[in-house]
Parts: C-alpha cells; sequence; structure tokens
C-alpha cells in the first residue's frame, strides 16, 4: 500500500482540496508549480544553507541513557527542541518563505495556535523582510503572552480571532478568509500537514528533513538506519509526517501516533481524533475530524495548545485506518508527569505536545533491544507557566 | 422543468435573498420564506447553517452560529420545509458547506430535498471535480441543480469548464471577498461584469456578494440575469425581524 499522497492529492481516501472557487487560483498555482520548486538546484541550496546556518540543522539525535535504563529499551530522542526558535515550526515555514518568494508574494499570512507556529512565521518574515499577519485565538492570546510579544517583537501584527470558539481552528478561519480577501499578492504558509492539497504533502516534505537526518544518524549510532520504532505526537501532525516519511514504506519501522486524551478520551474534553472523529471535511482537507451527528466541527481540548485541533492531517488519517500506525492517546496528567521527568532524567524540559510522545513508555512496552526514535518536537519554555500552574512550583 | 430554469427563462434583474435557517429564532424560517414570495423576491437561498463558515464573514457566521444555538439541524431544517411547497412556490435553493451534507448522506440528503421540492444546492466547498467524479449523476437522479461560483480570478478555461458543468446559472462572486465586506462596485467590478457577459456562456449569471442595495443591485443587474442579498438582508432581520422584510424588498427595486 501506498502510505504517501497520491497524484490527486489523496492519501487513500482521505486529502483532496475542498475548497470554495475563491481559493482555486491560489491553491492552483501552489500545486502547479510546488513539486518544480522544490526540485530546483537553486531553492535546494538556499533551504539546505538556511536549515544549517540559521536553524542550527542538524539537530542531535540523543541517546537518552538515563530513561532507557528506567524503561528498559534503547531510547533515542530527536532533539527539534533545539531548533532556532524552539520547535521542529521553522523547518516548514523557513521551506514556505522561500516558496512564497519565488511565487512573487509580497504578504505572508498564517493561523497559530500556541504560538509556535507564529513565531517561527514571523522569525522567517522578519529574516526575508515581508509583511507578516498571524491570525491567533483570542483565547489562545490571552494563554500564550509571551509568543504573541515576540511574534510583536519580531514586526509581524497579530490579529485576534474572535469568532467561534476562538482557538486555533477559528485562526484558520480567519486565515483562509484573509487569503480569499487578497489573492494576488498573499501567501498563506499553513503551520501543520493539514488543509486542501499541496498543503499536506508540501508541509510534509519540508518537514522529512527530520527523518532524513535520523537515517544518517542512526546508521553511525546503531550500525542501521531503520530504529524499531518512531514515535511522534499528533495534532495536526507536522512533526510526525517529519518524523514518520522515510519510513512510511518501510514495514519493518514501527509507527507510533500519540494524541491528546485530554481529561480522558470519554470526558468531552479531549482532542483524541483518532478515538473520536469521523470522516468529514476540515479546512479544506477530507479527514478524520471531531463533529457531532449533525456535522458541525466540535471544540477540543487539551492542556497542550498545540494538540488543541479537533482534526489530524490526512496522511495520519490514512495511517490510523489502515492500521500503518498504532494510535496511542495520552491524558494531560500523564503527558505533565512524563515532561517532569524528562527533566528529572536527562536535563531536558521538553514543550508539553513532545511530552504526550514521551508518555507513552509508562503504559507501552518494549523490548530491550528495540531502537526507539521518539520525535521531542519543541522546549518547554513556552509552557512554563503551564508548568508552574500544573506543579505548583 | 425546474423552477430555477423557468424562472430565468421568464424574467430578467432576479432578486435572489439568503438567509439563515432558523433565524433570528428557530421557527422563522418558514414565515422569512414566505413572506419574501409575498413580497415578490424571485428566489431564496435558504442558509445551512455550520460552524466553520470559511467563505463567509462576520455577519452570515454570527447568524449561523445563532441559529445552532437556537438548535436548528439539517434534520430540523427538512421537518420545518416538508410542507413549503403547499405555500411557496418560487425556487428555493439551499445553501450550505459541504461536510453537513456528508454527515446527512449526500444521497439522503438529495432525496429528502427532492421530496421537499428543492430545486437545487450551492455548496461552496464541494469543487468541481469532486462533484463530476462523485455526486452529479446523483444531483441528476433527483432533479438538484447545482450552482458553481466564480470570481474575478477565475480563469476564461476554467469559466468554460464550469459553465459546462452547470445546468442553471453561475453563481458570481462580485470580488475578491468572503460575504458582507464590500460597499459599493468600482470599475473592476463592472469591467469584470461586462467580461463575463462578453463570454456568452450558455448558462445565466447572478451576481452575489457585495449586493446590498438598489444601486449595487441595479449595477449588477444591468449585466447579470440577476443578483443576490445576503449579509444585509440578515442585518435587516437581526434589527427588524420578519416583519422587515416587506420595506427591505422596497428599498431594492
Amino acid at each position: 500500500m501506498n502510505y504517501n499522497v497520491n497524484e490527486k492529492g489523496y492519501y487513500g481516501e482521505f486529502g483532496g482540496a475542498y475548497i470554495p472557487e475563491m481559493l482555486y487560483p491560489n491553491v492552483e498555482e501552489l500545486r502547479q508549480q510546488y513539486l518544480k520548486v522544490m526540485a530546483s538546484d537553486e531553492f535546494q541550496a538556499e533551504f539546505q544553507d538556511l536549515l544549517k546556518e540559521y536553524v542550527g540543522r542538524p539537530t542531535p539525535l540523543y541517546f537518552a541513557k538515563r530513561m532507557s535504563e528506567k524503561y528498559n529499551t534503547k531510547i533515542y530522542l530527536k532533539r527539534e527542541d533545539l531548533c532556532h526558535t524552539g520547535a521542529h515550526k521553522v523547518n516548514n515555514t523557513i521551506g514556505q518563505i522561500l516558496m512564497a518568494q519565488r511565487l512573487g508574494k509580497k504578504r505572508i499570512i498564517a493561523e497559530t495556535g500556541a504560538g509556535q507556529h507564529g513565531v517561527a512565521t514571523a522569525t522567517v518574515c522578519a529574516l526575508m523582510g515581508l509583511e507578516c499577519i498571524v491570525y491567533m485565538g483570542e483565547i489562545d492570546i490571552a494563554r500564550q503572552a509571551p509568543n504573541v510579544a515576540r511574534m510583536k517583537m519580531l514586526g509581524a501584527t497579530v490579529v485576534p480571532a474572535t469568532s467561534g470558539s476562538k482557538t486555533l481552528k477559528d485562526a484558520t478561519n480567519e486565515a483562509i478568509r484573509d487569503w480569499i480577501n487578497n489573492p494576488t499578492d498573499t501567501h498563506y504558509i499553513i503551520g501543520s500537514v493539514v488543509g486542501p492539497h499541496p498543503y499536506p504533502d508540501m508541509v510534509a516534505r519540508f518537514q522529512s528533513v527530520i527523518s532524513e537526518e535520523i537515517k544518517n544518524q542512526l546508521q553511525e549510532k546503531e550500525g542501521r538506519k531503520n530504529p524499531d520504532f518512531v514515535v511522534a505526537c499528533v495534532g495536526g501532525g507536522s512533526n510526525a509526517a517529519g518524523a514518520y516519511y522515510h519510513y512510511l514504506d518501510q514495514p519493518e519501522v514501527g509507527i507510533i501516533a500519540v494524541e491528546a486524551a485530554g481529561k480522558g478520551i470519554h470526558t468531552g474534553e479531549s482532542a483524541a481524533t483518532s478515538a473520536l472523529g469521523k470522516v468529514g471535511i476540515i479546512h479544506g482537507s477530507k479527514t478524520l475530524l471531531m463533529q457531532t451527528d449533525d456535522g458541525q466541527i466540535t471544540e477540543p481540548y487539551s492542556i497542550s495548545a498545540g494538540l488543541d485541533y479537533p482534526g489530524v492531517g490526512p496522511m495520519h488519517a490514512h495511517l490510523f485506518t489502515s492500521g500503518r500506525g498504532e494510535f496511542i492517546s495520552v491524558t494531560d496528567d500523564d503527558a505533565m508527569n512524563a515532561g517532569l521527568a524528562l527533566c528529572k532524567l536527562e536535563g531536558i524540559i521538553p514543550a508539553i505536545e513532545s511530552s504526550h510522545a514521551l508518555a507513552i513508555f509508562e503504559t507501552r512496552t518494549f523490548k530491550p533491544d528495540d531502537v526507539v526514535v521518539v520525535n521531542l518536537s519543541g522546549r518547554g519554555d513556552k509552557d512554563l507557566n503551564n508548568y508552574i500552574e500544573y506543579f505548583k512550583l | 422543468m425546474n423552477r430555477i430554469n423557468e424562472r430565468l427563462n421568464n424574467k430578467s434583474k432576479l432578486l435572489s435573498i439568503y438567509f439563515t435557517a432558523g433565524y433570528p429564532k428557530l421557527e422563522d424560517t418558514v414565515p422569512v420564506l414566505e413572506s419574501l414570495q409575498a413580497n415578490g423576491v424571485d428566489m431564496v437561498e435558504i442558509g445551512l447553517p455550520f460552524s466553520d463558515p470559511l467563505a463567509d464573514g462576520p455577519t452570515i457566521q454570527t447568524s449561523g452560529t445563532q441559529a445552532l444555538k437556537n438548535g436548528m439541524t439539517t434534520t430540523l431544517l427538512f421537518e420545518q420545509l416538508k410542507d413549503i411547497r403547499k405555500t411557496v412556490s418560487i425556487p428555493l435553493i439551499i445553501m450550505g458547506y459541504f461536510n453537513p451534507v456528508l454527515q446527512y448522506g449526500v444521497e439522503n440528503f438529495c432525496k429528502k430535498c427532492q421530496e421537499i421540492g428543492i430545486d437545487g444546492l450551492i455548496l461552496p466547498d464541494l469543487p468541481l471535480a469532486e462533484y463530476q467524479e462523485h455526486y452529479q449523476e446523483m444531483f441528476e437522479k433527483y432533479g438538484l441543480i447545482n450552482v458553481f461560483l466564480i470570481t474575478p480570478q477565475t480563469s476564461d478555461e476554467r469559466i468554460k469548464q464550469i459553465d459546462n458543468a452547470s445546468n442553471g446559472f453561475i453563481y458570481m462572486v462580485s470580488s475578491a471577498s468572503v460575504t458582507g465586506s464590500q460597499s459599493g462596485f468600482g470599475n473592476v467590478q463592472t469591467d469584470y461584469f461586462a467580461r463575463i457577459k462578453n463570454m456568452n456562456l450558455n448558462n445565466p449569471q447572478i451576481v452575489g456578494f457585495g449586493i446590498s442595495n438598489s444601486e449595487t443591485f441595479n449595477a449588477a443587474t444591468t449585466y447579470a440575469n440577476g443578483a443576490i442579498i445576503g449579509s444585509a438582508f440578515i442585518k435587516m432581520l437581526t434589527e427588524s425581524g420578519v416583519e422587515g422584510i416587506g420595506d427591505f424588498v422596497k428599498t431594492i427595486r
């Protein structure tokens, strides 16, 4: 079976471009150009140079010795938390800003939940001297004040999304409306592997540098390119798509996706889309999403703003329904404890998103000689307030 | 013959109104429809509310959010409309987003529309290619006209494709915008209206987005076969309710 996108923009039955006609010219232009642009030597030279000199790649593949001893298996952490701006998000924004330049766009818009993608977008816009407008839910603006300040310092305009539930999905709606209203000079930098084709594929390709590096680094450390398992948290799923990308068609590599169960899958306060979602259309893509019987999109919940999204990217919906991926959900409590445990065991403060991936070792056992790579997608600086509140620090 | 085709064959400068079902009050759907017909409106788009209406501005989104709060659902809308053809004979179109239709079951949805006497559907996020591949046959089986949108950015080539796939009218979005965000038309719009008119398409065109008063209605219908008013009508409903419909229609033509 093919786990990557097909020529029509689908992963199995998921994906496509369910967009109003107003967006068709923009999305179609991107669809026709993205592979050509990305394949050009000139693009790749600039992209690779920025990843190395500006982002600080390659990020280490770190053997977590004490954690491995605790769980009696071999755990490697892919240190995306060490990227410039503190998370993997910048891999994609670097790629997309270069794409936008080649498409002749002068104005950049983005949506953000926790603010990580907003910061990563504001950063590359500052780097390239392009105007940047970031849509962010009013509620997220209140709970992520430091990232709002960062975006402003970087020169971006942060526009509150005041419609609907005032969180990530509404910020995405507002960004899409901005794009409808500005159809010629604007590029929309989507932050995850969601949205209409070609976005899920384009973002996955920009993030695929993660698994490309894992292959080379594992060869050096273990004498083999493939781990037994690769583990990542999934909200929309961009860090996961990057970590899985070069392993999708290697059945010997187990793919583990970790979703946010929030307060528990059946509490009504959860973001575990694979367990709670049904097939539907969100933000231009056919995928699994949380919705009422009547097809209204419902509001998810997770302590982690980055996982607080009612859908998953179409690649992940396909990994789930085809059985290629093993989907596990982790509660707020288990994630928070796993985050604190990593601090004490390895001296690394992880983002709460990434803590969800770390939490699986408490319940999912691995063999002593299994090589398990966990994508540590971001650092926890942005989450300090949450950690302080939760642990009464 | 479908009521939409019949109306378009017999009349020019059509006035069409969009409103959100179940707004301002849950039980207003039928009274609004009856009043629109009584006041000489030619056609109506009944908005099926959606939680995430990407192509709509704040006025229509807020009305949809309120309608959902009022308890509007697809099932309830069909229930409210079950006897509508006893009192209302003008063409009726359901306009909404694709996800609620998908959850109801596309075929069930089409079947129900036919039972009630709905003449067509406008689903802005159901793209042309998907429609042709998966749904066209079904729509035709149940006698439903599917209406596609074009914008000033739509290429001539694509307009021709859309014209070939249409069997009622083409919904001309007046400018690059979400609903309710325009005031008045400039040369850019009239050039666009003229350009489309000169393409001599098979299907008549009706202009929507940015029509709010007699001036914009007349500007649009100088070129196109009709025009659709949405946000401005909903603003009036918010302020005056169903009783305000007569006066509103008189200000347009």
